[in-house]
């Protein structure tokens, strides 16, 4: 009852606890002009001084689809469900970066603003939301690309048929985001105490991409992983994307709420984790 | 309390030493093992937590904050001074919601702006215009509102020639102007400053100081001003807050607060052990003022004597003593040297204690705070040095009937040699 009357009385309170769920958002949409300012800042640093600009979102999905088609097209033939090569791995690695990009970028939210941090306030959340929404553009680019891939591979009659699930992409698209978010959050909120973990994500984030359907459809899966790769939350969604857009892929409505469900789980405990450490992380960082 | 603008409850704030973690799991699992199962000494305690040594047994809490209560009317400018470790910044932390209490509460009406440092997130890369808009939102301002101050802001800097410029390809001092006046043109009722006029030429440091003021006096607004410069926080503030070990030792009228700033002696805080070797021990240093108390700041108007005691234990002969005044950018504006003395005490074989006063005369100094660091040398010795100690102790020179221009900091750079007296020895 005290702490009503406080609030009424004064336009800011603080306090030693606030209730893990008070997530603050409402803070967060008052800074949302912020949000644009750092997803700007994002974009215009990342091509100034270079020559290529923009262009260099293309080539790094573009040479990683060619190396792929090489590799593990050519010379391990590995199954690509009778689609066109370069096409297959073309929407494994557009999906694939995203969530990666997003996972990695949040993981080092804390490490690589903790001069900021340390000085002015403003909800943290911003910056890990930043950060997914800086990728989204890069994510857009790289989705140009694919369709002009696509465009090509129909103009000289590569077999691909995209079908209404194509309809469900918005939705794949933000599962992605917020997949890498919250687990991002988990890993950038442990990190604070423990080091290591910035070692063991980028390794653990190549392995997860061998863990899921990128190179490989699961339908070439070996029976006796193919659970494991199930349980992979990517793997639903690469599937449903790639069943979505090129037709062929296992899209059932289990994988796919099981990959719903567990973003769900991580992006709450991520969100939750995260302000917990974000009160007190300018101590012992 | 209608005209409360912060009211702070009971607040403290508690630093676990040694519970931090190492920063590595590994390491944590050691000290675990160590400290936990076979109780030995944590391994990883850092250097600067064995201070608290002596207490250890009791508890491994150290109290940064501890039970403050005060309460800040509207419209008030209010200095927040102490030691370094008094708990300043850690308040500052707490008011500008970097860091959480660790009990008690602060009820703030108004929007708050904080500017612990300017310039907090600058980007390289962009230009003048784009960080003022980055920046703005760092800060808490809406883009309309920033929108709407964009001119004034440039203007403020001085830097329109090169607003369209990354930063990167600014001096540091454009770099300051630009940073500083957006945080001028924060719309708060609140302004907690941190000691940020510490950079920039004098020109625009005054212009800083005049903004602050017009903040407070002007506008209404109430500031809440941190600082080491004596002189700054007594130009700009009416009321003060002064804090010792982490408690709230006085908060009054902002010559008070001072005062008793001057009473608890600096010289306490200097660890004399480490000055010493076979040959000399340094023991104490302090100032003192025409009546002879103990103060470390003056009006520019004052004179007073710094005093120097060593204890003279080698008959060491031919050696000298040269003292460094020197401003707070390191840059040495007197240096006295016994060897132009009448008499040297120090080249001759005389053992014990020797004391020294060195009389800086009124309007010597232009106001800001000075360090004092001391040599002494030998040329019988192979290294030459006998002690060497830099930045031992600090005095500040405030305002006196008449300013001066900042840009110097002392009237000439000579200083007659019978104004210093010396030596005065007493056997033992």
């Amino acid at each position: 009852m005290e702490h009503e009357d406080a609030i009424k009385e004064w336009d800011l309170v603080i306090e030693p606890q606030h209730s893990l769920l008070d997530l603050n958002l409402k803070d967060v949409w008052r800074y949302r002009d912020l949000l644009w300012l750092l997803v700007k800042r994002d974009f215009v640093s990342f091509y100034k001084q270079t020559i290529l600009g923009p262009l260099w979102f293309f080539i790094q999905p573009l040479f990683t689809t060619i190396i792929f088609t090489f590799i593990f097209g050519n010379l391990a033939g590995l199954s690509t469900d009778g689609l066109p090569q370069p096409l297959f791995y073309m929407a494994g690695i557009t999906a694939w970066n995203y969530f990666a990009d997003c996972l990695t970028k949040t993981s080092t939210v804390f490490k690589d603003n903790a001069n900021i941090f340390g000085k002015v306030y403003f909800p943290r959340l911003i910056m890990p939301l930043s950060i997914v929404v800086s990728n989204l553009v890069r994510f857009g680019v790289q989705m140009l690309l694919f369709f002009l891939m696509m465009a090509y591979y129909a103009y000289t009659g590569g077999s691909f048929t995209p079908n209404a699930y194509v309809l469900l992409s918005p939705m794949l698209i933000l599962l992605m985001a917020l997949l890498g978010l919250g687990l991002g959050l988990v890993i950038t909120a442990l990190t604070t105490k423990y080091r290591d973990l910035a070692f063991l994500i980028t390794f653990g984030v190549q392995l997860m991409m061998y863990g899921t359907t990128v190179i490989y459809p699961l339908s070439a899966a070996p029976a006796k992983y193919r659970a494991l790769i199930e349980l992979n939350p990517m793997t639903g969604i690469i599937e449903a994307f790639r069943y979505g857009f090129l037709g062929q892929g296992e899209f059932t409505v289990s994988s796919f709420g099981y990959s719903v469900a567990f973003t769900l789980l991580a992006l709450l405990l991520g969100v939750v984790i995260f302000n917990k450490t974000e009160k007190t992380f300018v101590d012992t960082v | 309390m209608g005209n409360t603008a912060i009211k702070v409850e009971n607040l403290s704030k508690i630093y676990r030493l040694g519970e931090i973690g190492t920063g590595t799991i590994s390491r944590d699992m050691e000290r675990w093992f160590k400290t936990k199962v076979l109780k030995q000494e944590d391994p990883f305690l850092k250097i600067g937590e064995t201070n608290d040594r002596a207490d250890k047994g009791t508890s491994d809490i150290v109290y940064s904050l501890r039970d403050i209560n005060f309460e800040i009317e509207q419209g008030d400018a209010v200095g927040i001074i102490g030691r370094n470790g008094a708990g300043k910044s850690t308040l500052l932390k707490i008011l500008s919601r970097v860091t959480t209490p660790t009990t008690g509460r602060i009820n703030i009406k108004g929007r708050v702006a904080s500017l612990l440092e300017v310039g907090t997130g600058f980007h390289p890369e962009l230009t003048g215009r784009e960080n003022i808009y980055l920046n703005g939102a760092i800060l808490g301002m809406r883009k309309r509102e920033i929108d709407r101050k964009l001119d004034e802001i440039i203007d403020f800097s001085g830097v329109e020639r090169y607003i369209d410029t990354p930063v990167k390809r600014y001096s540091s001092g454009m770099y300051v102007r630009l940073a500083f006046a957006v945080a001028a043109h924060l719309e708060s009722e609140i302004l907690i400053v941190d000691e940020v006029l510490a950079v920039g030429d004098a020109e625009f440091q005054k212009k800083c100081l005049g903004k602050m003021g017009e903040v407070s006096k002007g506008e209404g607004r109430t500031v809440l001003f941190v600082s080491h410069n004596m002189a700054a926080v007594q130009s700009l503030c009416n009321s003060g807050v002064l804090l010792s070990e982490g408690k709230l030792i006085l908060q009054s009228n902002v010559a008070d607060v001072i005062n008793d700033y001057n009473k608890v002696s600096r010289y306490f805080d200097i660890d004399f052990e480490s000055f010493s070797n076979e040959h000399i021990n340094l023991m104490k240093i302090y100032c003192l003022d025409e009546l002879g108390l103990q103060r470390d700041t003056f009006s520019m108007d004052e004179s007073f004597d710094i005093v120097l005691e060593f204890d003279k234990k080698s008959d060491l002969q031919k050696s000298y003593l040269h003292i460094l005044i020197k401003d707070e950018y390191d840059t040495v504006i007197i240096e006295f040297d016994s060897l132009n003395w009448k008499e040297n005490i120090f080249s001759t074989d005389k053992q014990g204690l020797i004391t020294i006063k060195l009389r800086i005369i009124e309007r010597l100094l232009n106001r800001g705070e000075f360090n004092i660091s001391i040599g002494l040398s030998s040329d019988l010795l192979p290294s030459f040095q006998i002690i060497s100690i830099s930045n031992i102790y600090c005095f500040q020179i405030t305002n006196g009937l008449f300013q001066r221009d900042l840009t110097k900091k002392s009237i000439s750079s000579y200083v007659p040699n019978e104004r210093i007296y010396f030596q005065e020895i007493e056997s033992q």
